[in-house]
């Protein structure tokens, strides 16, 4: 909260700052000298002054602290509380905290004193912050206002400033991948030390839970991801084989054949498949979907598991629906009219016009969107882990319960996890397989759609 | 020179004739055709309206309900000796006041029959484990009620409310019956009495999370979504805008920008699980924020739409014409002047229809958070963006795992809950497009 | 002098034509006979109705929405708006050339064979492949295409795609050939190949033609229509229209001081 307060402090003093520098602009026009810059221009210079070094310090400052405070900390123990483990180490730095910020009480002197050093260095931190703070805010200004004259132009050196906030903003996209990318390699690498790379990559069994007792038999776990590879592959494919055929045709029909005002209440209806939260979607496969698909099963003489890879995967298939025929549609309106037209004037009928012309001549970029939709299948977490179940049975038949590897990374991850055992990390693995997969998709079918939109074009 | 073109005009006639005949004949075939894939079309329509449908009515049909609560309206007797304070009134001790034995004193008024401790205990069980919640508020909002007796309708138990809702059986002998013979005739008394009815669900809203489903509201799911929303909003606005702003109007073309495009786009397709993974490795563990907070929600929603955000950004950006640039820049406006001042006004209603439904499509989102640990179950409704919570979607996703029957009905209405708020936001991209809508 | 009866009988006739787009009225009234085995042009400025003329002949206007037709059009005597007839029957007698070469993103065979494969012209393959070798040679693409015939269409160069749209319209061998502005898209080279075409066709179709260039008009064509503003103001032997028109408009018009 002090840091919040702070914050606002200087962004308070920041406009102070503002008015201050227009106020001396304005005042060295009044004087006669025409100003290079707008009179605002002066004060947002001052403003940036007063303000940017002073967040800067406390931006640094917030992020460093706790590992300063830490170290000074532990430096101030006594010896033998110091000589621990790290791991011992760190569970009395946290006790330590907590008897500090939360009132815990202790369980020792020695960590009743550590309390109160810890105390008075982070109350000794946030006056020094302060006091840091508004020196440099107010350093700032008076440079700042310092530097305001006719000549200066303050216009420059302020748009100088957004431009390099404005490429900052936009490598963050890009930290973001540099994140995803080491995360997920720094992780799986640590997995691979445990647990072969081909082991992982073929192996066909799949028990992560025995991996948590070391004096377990077969406490090494098995990785083997074929069975969360083969699930996944099983989910989509039936969840590809709903969604392309009726979004697929329902673009057709909507573009080729729908009056306007049937298109009008018809597609906004299927755009709000696309809105609803995949957590809808899981509960509305475990409460209805399900039930029905299973007692159907049971009329028909099939023996349809509670948690299927039938359920999910078409449910998962409504949810791609609006998605593959949003694509199609794009696609099936740059196909020109004039092919259209051509196969019309020849004496074709719609249907012929549309299967025979407009639909090869569409199909890379069909092709494309379905690849796109089969990377959101494969990718798609919720319905599964509701709907499909954690066994990892190796099978392509449908009606059993299969596991999927967005599921593995839910379930490994969710509840108490130690960092370094193999079970929470190949979640790591698994999510670098699922990136990798689904990244190559998306620049295939991106490329693809490219290609064909210009082509058109 | 005229017979020679009635000599040539003859067969060709008869054969336009002919090449007419063929034509004719397949005509039929063609024309069925057509008609079949026209209707193949419209059942691709309708099949998928109708799984809408079916989806909006399951989950509407069933979570309506929830809005109605059972309750049994008995006389409680503040009785100070029964709350065990004596004459203390400090705050601590109504706190800790026994408000359940005010609860099971007012059930034994009102069946005095009822003596053997058994049958006490099934009579108590048809009120809620929490019904004496609603004792300790209006206490605490007016101690001078201690000593009176009031008549309050009381939280039923789930069990009851699910029997009077039709949901679970209530006949004697019916399969799955939860009720005692004894139960029954009490349950029948009270409604016979007047003393059972259904009343507005307020817990829904005004509660936290609970283990009992009678007792489970979603406020705290609420104010958890409504912060980590707030995040997501103050870190990808400026920096969706931005983003925008420079790729669209600043940047050189050269490979960084290439880079950054490519890169964007791709991000907008990586599985949301994956971010989840980056914000457990990144944020829980490299920086060491808390668990289950908002703040990091609300950090990787915030990743997670900022592709959709700058994307949306820059396609309202291009939207304005090059005429207005030209006309500013024309004037002696610097690039960011132009971009300030004239551009920016222009495109931002579209850069806000963009945000809000990247913030309805966060809203919705629920992987990546149970990666970081807002799976957990919290009762307290978060006062900061450092408290623990649950968001609206994990909240779903945690009821709907519940076993207890109650829970299907709450879980469908916190899904309701869920859609109204996506539907506003929909809703209010849609007026905001409208109104701003602009021809060039 | 608005209306012009040829000497033979007419293969296409217009009576009263008017045509609506939602509100605005793009053909006032049209009274027109096209004659059997003639070329025709239709002329006219920009919007003058001249190509929404060619359209209702085989009813490409139906694909436009909120088009409207009355008045009466015949096809030898028949309506062609009347509503037992098949659109698709009419098309296969009525065959059209659009302005930019459209041929389908299929071998330059396919292309030809599209329309014969559709309406079950050809019994058999080696009868299709008749068809297509004959159409080909009749739009005088044959010797250019004959050893790439698996080739895609619109690997061809724009004239030749003209020509090939052509051979595709003739090897339905519709009696009718409408063609809207079919040089336009193309070059002063390609341009003469096709006139040239259109020539040879005469004895074999009737066609009608939009064009925008008199000087077309008068190479190709027997009769010339002249349109302005959704009426038909003159027509009559092409000759006599270009030397000595009879109404002022028309003559502002050939002589370029509108259009």
């Amino acid at each position: 909260m002090p840091t919040i307060l702070l914050t606002l402090v200087l962004l308070g003093l920041a406009s102070a700052a503002y008015h201050l520098g227009r106020g001396k602009a304005l005042s060295v026009s009044a004087d006669g000298a025409p100003l290079h810059s707008l009179p605002r221009y002066h004060g947002y210079y001052v403003a940036l002054w007063c303000g940017l070094p002073a967040l800067a310090l406390l931006v640094a400052w917030t992020v460093l602290e706790p590992q300063a405070l830490r170290a000074l900390m532990i430096a101030a123990l006594p010896p033998e509380l110091r000589g621990l483990s790290s791991q011992h180490l760190s569970l009395v730095v946290n006790e330590v905290r907590n008897v500090a910020l939360h009132g815990a009480q202790p369980s020792s002197a020695a960590v009743a004193e550590a309390a109160r050093h810890y105390t008075a260095l982070s109350a000794t931190g946030s006056w020094l912050l302060t006091a840091l703070c508004a020196a440099l805010a107010v350093a700032g200004l008076s440079w700042g206002r310092s530097r305001i004259h006719a000549d200066a132009r303050m216009r420059n050196a302020v748009e100088r400033v957004v431009g390099v906030a404005l490429v900052a903003c936009s490598t963050v996209a890009i930290l973001t991948t540099i994140g995803i990318v080491l995360s997920l390699i720094f992780e799986s690498l640590l997995f691979f030390e445990h647990v072969p790379l081909h082991a992982f990559l073929f192996g066909t069994e799949w028990s992560p839970q025995m991996a948590i007792r070391a004096d377990q038999v077969g406490s090494s776990g098995a990785f083997g991801a074929v069975p969360l590879f083969a699930g996944t592959l099983l989910i989509s494919a039936i969840a590809l084989a709903v969604a392309v055929p009726l979004g697929l045709l329902s673009a057709i029909y909507m573009s080729e054949y729908a009056q306007p005002r049937f298109r009008a209440v018809a597609k906004p209806l299927l755009e709000i498949l696309a809105g609803i939260p995949t957590v809808v979607y899981g509960f509305f496969a475990v409460l209805t979907i399900s039930p029905f698909l299973r007692a159907v099963g049971a009329r028909l003489g099939l023996g349809i598991e509670a948690e299927s890879a039938l359920a999910a995967g078409l449910v998962m298939g409504i949810m791609i629906i609006p998605f593959v025929s949003s694509l199609s549609d794009d696609v099936i309106n740059a196909v020109p009219q004039s092919l259209r037209e051509g196969a019309l004037g020849l004496g074709a009928t719609r249907s012929e016009t549309v299967i025979q012309v407009v639909i090869p001549a569409a199909l890379p970029g069909i092709i494309g969107g379905v690849l796109l939709a089969a990377s959101r299948a494969i990718g798609e977490t919720m319905i599964v882990v509701m709907a499909a179940g954690m066994a990892a049975n190796l099978t392509a038949n449908p009606f059993a319960a299969v596991t999927t590897v967005t599921v593995q990374i839910v379930t490994l991850l969710v509840g108490d996890q130690e960092f370094d055992s193999p079970k929470t990390l190949a979640a790591f693995a698994l999510g670098l397989v699922l990136f990798c997969v689904t990244l190559a998709l998306n620049i295939v079918a991106l490329h693809i759609v490219n290609k064909y939109r210009e082509k058109y074009d | 020179m005229t017979d020679m073109a009635e000599i040539t005009a003859a067969p060709a006639a008869a054969q336009a004739a002919a090449r007419t005949d063929v034509i004719a004949r397949r005509l039929a075939r063609r024309h069925a055709a057509e008609r079949r894939f026209r209707a193949i079309g419209i059942g691709a329509v309708v099949v998928s309206v109708a799984f809408l449908g079916t989806l909006l009515f399951n989950i509407l049909s069933n979570g309506f309900g929830a809005l109605l609560q059972t309750r049994i309206l008995l006389d409680v007797a503040f009785d100070p000796a029964v709350m065990d304070i004596g004459e203390r009134r400090d705050a601590d001790s109504l706190a800790a006041a026994d408000y359940g034995g005010l609860v099971k004193a007012a059930m034994a008024a009102r069946f005095p029959e009822v003596a053997s401790r058994g049958e006490k205990r099934e009579l108590n069980a048809l009120l809620s484990n929490g019904a004496g919640d609603a004792l300790r508020r209006m206490v605490q909002d007016d101690p001078r009620i201690i000593g009176t007796t009031r008549p309050i309708w009381l939280i039923a138990s789930s069990d009851l409310d699910m029997a009077v809702k039709g949901i679970m059986p209530r006949q004697a002998g019916a399969e799955g019956l939860r009720f005692s013979e004894r139960q029954l005739a009490w349950i029948g008394k009270l409604e016979a009495e007047g003393a059972l009815a259904r009343q507005f669900n307020t817990r829904l809203f005004t509660a936290g999370d609970s283990r009992e489903p009678e007792l489970a509201g979603l406020l705290g799911a609420i104010v958890g979504s409504a912060f980590s929303l707030g995040i997501t909003l103050l870190i990808c606005f400026p920096i969706g805008v931005a983003t925008a702003v420079y790729l669209e109007e600043f940047a050189p073309k050269n490979r960084w920008t290439d880079l950054i495009e490519v890169n964007i786009n791709n991000l907008a397709a990586v599985p949301s699980v994956v971010f989840g993974l980056l914000g457990l490795a990144i944020f829980l563990n490299t920086f060491g924020l808390p668990r289950s907070a908002p703040l990091v929600g609300g950090l990787v929603l915030a990743l997670i739409s900022l592709p959709t955000i700058i994307i949306a950004g820059r396609a309202a950006l291009k939207a304005v014409p090059p005429s207005i640039r030209q006309a500013a820049m024309g004037l002696g406006a610097s690039k960011l002047q132009t971009v300030t001042d004239h551009v920016l006004p222009l495109a931002m209603p579209g850069m806000l229809t963009g945000t809000i439904l990247g913030m309805a499509h966060a809203l919705g989102e629920t992987a990546p958070l149970l990666m970081i640990g807002m799976v957990a179950f919290i009762v307290d409704i978060p006062a900061g963006p450092l408290d623990p919570a649950a968001v609206l979607p994990v909240q779903v996703y945690l009821w709907s795992d519940s076993p207890e029957r109650g829970f299907v009905e709450k879980t469908s209405a916190a899904i309701i809950v869920l859609l109204v708020f996506l539907s506003l936001m929909n809703l209010a991209a849609i007026w905001l497009r409208k109104k701003f809508e602009r021809r060039w | 002098m608005n209306q012009y009866i040829p000497k033979g009988t007419a293969k296409v006739s217009a009576r009263g034509l008017d045509v609506f787009y939602g509100d605005k009225q793009a053909l006032h009234h049209i009274d027109l006979d096209i004659a059997a085995g003639e070329v025709t042009a239709l002329i006219g400025p920009s919007g003058c109705g001249k190509s929404t003329f060619l359209r209702c002949i085989n009813r490409m206007n139906d694909l436009v929405e909120g088009a409207r037709v009355s008045g009466t059009l015949t096809l030898d005597g028949n309506d062609i708006h009347d509503r037992r007839l098949d659109v698709v029957q009419l098309r296969a007698r009525v065959g059209m050339v659009f302005q930019k070469p459209n041929p389908f993103p299929k071998s330059i065979y396919e292309n030809v064979a599209y329309g014969p494969r559709i309406h079950g012209l050809a019994r058999d393959r080696a009868e299709l492949d008749e068809i297509v070798m004959n159409s080909l040679e009749k739009a005088g693409l044959l010797a250019e295409v004959e050893s790439r015939l698996s080739e895609s269409g619109t690997s061809l160069s724009g004239g030749q795609q003209q020509r090939l749209c052509i051979a595709r319209a003739i090897a339905v061998n519709p009696e009718v050939i409408l063609m809207d502005e079919p040089c336009s898209a193309l070059d002063p080279i390609a341009t003469a190949k096709v006139e040239e075409l259109i020539d040879e066709l005469r004895d074999n179709y009737t066609i009608v033609i939009v064009t925008h260039s008199m000087q077309q008009a008068a190479r190709v064509s027997q009769r010339t229509a002249f349109f302005h503003l959704g009426k038909l103001i003159e027509v009559g032997g092409t000759e006599e229209i270009f030397t000595n028109p009879c109404e002022p408009l028309t003559q502002g018009y050939i002589t370029g001081r509108f259009g």
